[in-house]
C-alpha cells in the first residue's frame, strides 16, 4: 500500500516537475546527458546546414550592392533595403524583356490554376473508376501508367510536341495544361485509386442498391469523402507545377514563360552587372509559393510525398 | 480502345460503360503518350532526323556518333559520379537523420519541417541559391579565407575538375529531407517489441540498428534507392540553373544533352539516341526492382 502511494507521489511529482522544467521522459535523467548533447547537437548542426541557404537568401536580398561587395554573405544587413525586391518583381531584365518576375508570376498563376483543376479532376475520376468499377483490361493500362511514371520525360517530350502541334495547341496555355495533366496522372491516379480502394465496399454497394449510377456515386458519395485526399493531391500538384521548369521551357513561348524559367533567365542572363541582391530577391519570390504551401500544409505535405513515394 | 474486353458476350462491351468512358483519358495517356511516345522516340533514334523527324533509317549511326561525342562522355561520367555519390550520401544522411529523429526527441516537427523544406523548392531555386553560396568571391571560399586560411580553395562552380561536387552539394541539400522522411516512416513501422527484445539481450543500440533494423528495412531502402536513382537520371533543372553546364562543358548531364540537341541544335536524331540511352539506364534500375517487388508477389 505504502509502496503504491509513494510510487504515485513520485509519478505526480515527476509530471509536475516535467511541466515546469520541460519534459525529459519518465526517468529523472540529467537534461545534459552525453547522449542528449550528441543527439541534439547533431540535429541542430544539420538543421543549421539546411537553414543556411534560406538565411543567405534573405539577408542578401535585403542588402544594397555596395554592402554585398564589402562583406561576406552571412553577415546580416547593416542597412535594410527593399529595393532589390521591388526591382526583382517589376524591372529586372532577362535577355528579352525588362518587366521583372511579375510577368512570370502571373503566367505561372495562369498555368497553375487550370492545370491543377484539370489534372486532379481527371485523375480522381480515373482512380475512382479503377477502384470501384473494374473491368477487364483496366489494370493493364494502369500498370503501363505506373511504369511510365519512371520513363524520363525527355523520351516522351518530342512526340508530345508533335501531337500538340497537330492539335494546334503547341505553345499555348491549353497545351501546357494537357502536358501537366498527362504527367501528373500516374501519381495522382495511384493516390486516388488507393484511397477509394481503402473505403469500405459496403458503402459503394449500398449506393448501387439504392440505384445510384457511376457519376452519382462519384459526386454524392466519393467526392465528399475524399476531401482530405483532394487536399493532398492539390499540394502535390501546386508545388509540382509551380516548380516545373522543363515543360515550361519546351511547351511555352517566351512571353508566356512560367516563373521558374523567367527567374533562370533573369539570374543567368549574361548582360549587365550581376546584381546578387536582386537575384536573391527574385529567387525567394519564386520559392515563396511552394514554401507557403509547405509551411501551411505541414503534415499533409509529408503525407502527399510519402503516398507518392512509398507506393509509387 | 475497348476491344480488349473479351468479345464472348455481346453485352460485355457495354458493361461498366461509364467507367470505360471515364478511363478514356487514362488509357490514352498510357497507350499513346507513355507507350506510343516511348516507342516512337526509340524508333526515330535509328534515323538520321535533323531539323524534322524523318523515317530514313541509318542503323546505329546516331549511337556511334553519340558515344564518340566528348560532351556525351562527360555527361555520362558526371551522371555516374553524381548518381553514385548522391545515392550513398542521401541514403546515409537520410538514415542517420531519421534514426536521430526516432529517439523520441522534442521538437520533432520543427526538425522535420527544417529538413524537408528544401524539397518543396524547385531545382531552379536550389541551383541559384547554391550558385550564390558557393560563389568564390563572396561565399564559402571567401569566408573560410577571411578566417585566416588564406590558401583555402573551394570554388566548385568555376573549377571544371570539381564542378560536379558543387552540384552534388545542392542536390543533397534538396533531396535528403525526403529520404529522411521515408526512412523515418520505415523506422516507425518497426515493431516496438524488437527494440525491447534487443535491449533485454543487452545489444548496444548501434548494433541493433546495423544488424537488426537495417536488414528489416530492406524494402524501404530498395524503394528509396529506386526512387532516387530514377530521379537522378532525370537531373536537368539543377544543372541549368547552377552552372548551365559550365565551366565549358564540365558539368553537362544527359538530360541537358537531350534538350539541347532536340530543341536548340536541331539535331533530333542525337536527341532521340541520347534519350533512348536515358531510358535504358532507367530500365536497368527499375526493371529488376519491379520484378522483385511485384513479380514475386503475384506468384506468391
Amino acid at each position: 500500500m505504502a509502496n503504491v502511494s509513494s510510487l504515485n507521489a513520485a509519478a505526480s511529482f515527476d509530471s509536475v516537475s516535467g511541466q515546469v522544467a520541460g519534459p525529459r521522459g519518465k526517468k529523472p535523467r540529467k537534461a545534459l546527458s552525453r547522449r542528449n548533447i550528441i543527439l541534439y547537437g547533431t540535429l541542430i548542426v544539420a538543421a543549421l546546414y539546411y537553414l543556411l541557404p534560406l538565411y543567405v537568401m534573405v539577408v542578401t536580398s535585403l542588402k544594397g550592392m555596395p554592402e554585398i561587395r564589402l562583406g561576406n554573405i552571412f553577415s546580416p544587413p547593416v542597412e535594410i533595403t527593399f529595393e532589390p525586391w521591388v526591382k526583382a518583381w517589376a524591372t529586372a531584365c532577362t535577355g528579352l524583356n525588362c518587366d521583372g518576375l511579375s510577368r512570370g508570376f502571373w503566367n505561372s498563376v495562369r498555368i497553375l490554376l487550370p492545370s491543377v483543376v484539370v489534372s486532379i479532376a481527371v485523375a480522381s475520376v480515373s482512380g475512382y473508376a479503377l477502384a470501384n468499377w473494374r473491368f477487364k483490361g483496366a489494370d493493364v493500362f494502369f500498370s503501363i501508367l505506373i511504369v511510365g511514371a519512371f520513363i524520363p520525360y525527355q523520351v516522351m517530350i518530342y512526340p508530345i510536341v508533335i501531337v500538340l502541334r497537330e492539335l494546334g495547341v503547341y505553345g499555348t496555355l491549353t497545351g501546357l495544361v494537357i502536358v501537366h495533366t498527362i504527367f501528373g496522372m500516374p501519381i495522382l491516379t495511384l493516390l486516388f485509386r488507393n484511397y477509394f480502394t481503402s473505403l469500405p465496399e459496403e458503402l459503394f454497394k449500398a449506393a448501387r442498391i439504392d440505384g445510384a449510377g457511376f457519376w452519382q456515386i462519384y459526386f454524392r458519395i466519393m467526392l465528399p469523402m475524399a476531401l482530405p485526399i483532394f487536399v493532398v493531391a492539390m499540394i502535390l500538384q501546386v508545388t509540382g507545377i509551380w516548380n516545373d521548369f522543363l515543360f515550361g521551357v519546351v511547351f511555352t513561348r517566351p512571353d508566356t514563360y512560367p516563373m521558374t524559367v523567367q527567374l533562370n533567365n533573369i539570374v543567368n542572363s549574361v548582360q549587365g552587372v550581376k546584381e546578387y541582391n536582386v537575384n536573391m530577391a527574385a529567387t525567394l519570390l519564386t520559392g515563396a509559393v511552394p514554401l507557403i504551401v509547405y509551411f501551411v500544409s505541414g503534415r499533409l505535405f509529408v503525407r502527399g510525398i510519402a503516398a507518392g513515394a512509398v507506393k509509387g | 480502345m475497348r476491344s480488349d474486353a473479351p468479345a464472348g458476350r455481346p453485352n460485355q462491351l457495354f458493361r461498366n460503360l461509364n467507367s470505360k468512358i471515364a478511363l478514356i483519358p487514362m488509357m490514352l495517356v498510357a497507350l499513346v503518350v507513355f507507350l506510343g511516345g516511348t516507342v516512337w522516340t526509340v524508333v526515330y533514334s535509328f534515323t538520321n532526323s535533323k531539323l524534322l523527324p524523318r523515317l530514313k533509317f541509318v542503323g546505329l549511326e546516331q549511337y556511334e556518333r553519340l558515344w564518340d561525342a566528348p560532351r556525351w562522355i562527360i555527361s555520362i561520367q558526371n551522371l555516374a559520379i553524381y548518381g553514385i555519390l548522391s545515392l550513398i550520401f542521401s541514403l546515409v544522411i537520410g538514415f542517420v537523420l531519421a534514426a536521430l529523429m526516432d529517439q523520441k526527441i522534442r521538437f520533432e516537427n520543427t526538425f522535420r519541417t527544417i529538413f524537408l523544406y528544401p524539397f518543396a523548392l524547385s531545382f531552379i531555386v536550389t541551383g541559384l541559391v547554391w550558385q550564390w553560396v558557393l560563389n568564390p568571391e563572396y561565399g564559402v571560399q571567401f569566408i573560410v579565407r577571411s578566417l585566416g586560411f588564406t590558401s583555402f580553395q573551394f570554388d566548385p562552380l568555376y573549377n571544371a575538375d570539381i564542378v560536379i561536387y558543387g552540384i552534388l552539394i545542392a542536390g543533397l541539400w534538396q533531396g535528403t529531407g525526403l529520404v529522411m522522411c521515408l526512412m523515418l516512416a520505415g523506422l516507425r513501422g518497426i515493431d516496438e517489441d524488437i527494440w525491447k527484445a534487443a535491449r533485454v539481450d543487452g545489444i548496444p543500440m548501434w548494433r541493433t540498428y546495423i544488424f537488426i533494423i537495417i536488414p528489416m528495412m530492406r524494402p524501404v531502402f530498395i524503394t528509396t534507392l529506386v526512387l532516387i536513382a530514377s530521379s537522378i537520371v532525370k537531373v536537368y533543372d539543377l544543372v541549368v540553373a547552377q552552372t548551365s553546364g559550365g565551366p565549358g562543358i564540365a558539368s553537362e548531364v544527359p538530360a541537358k544533352y537531350v534538350y539541347d540537341y532536340m530543341f536548340q541544335a536541331q539535331n533530333l536524331g542525337q536527341g532521340f539516341a541520347a534519350s533512348t540511352m536515358m531510358l535504358i539506364t532507367v530500365a536497368i534500375i527499375v526493371i529488376p526492382w519491379a520484378y522483385l517487388e511485384f513479380g514475386g508477389k503475384k506468384r506468391g
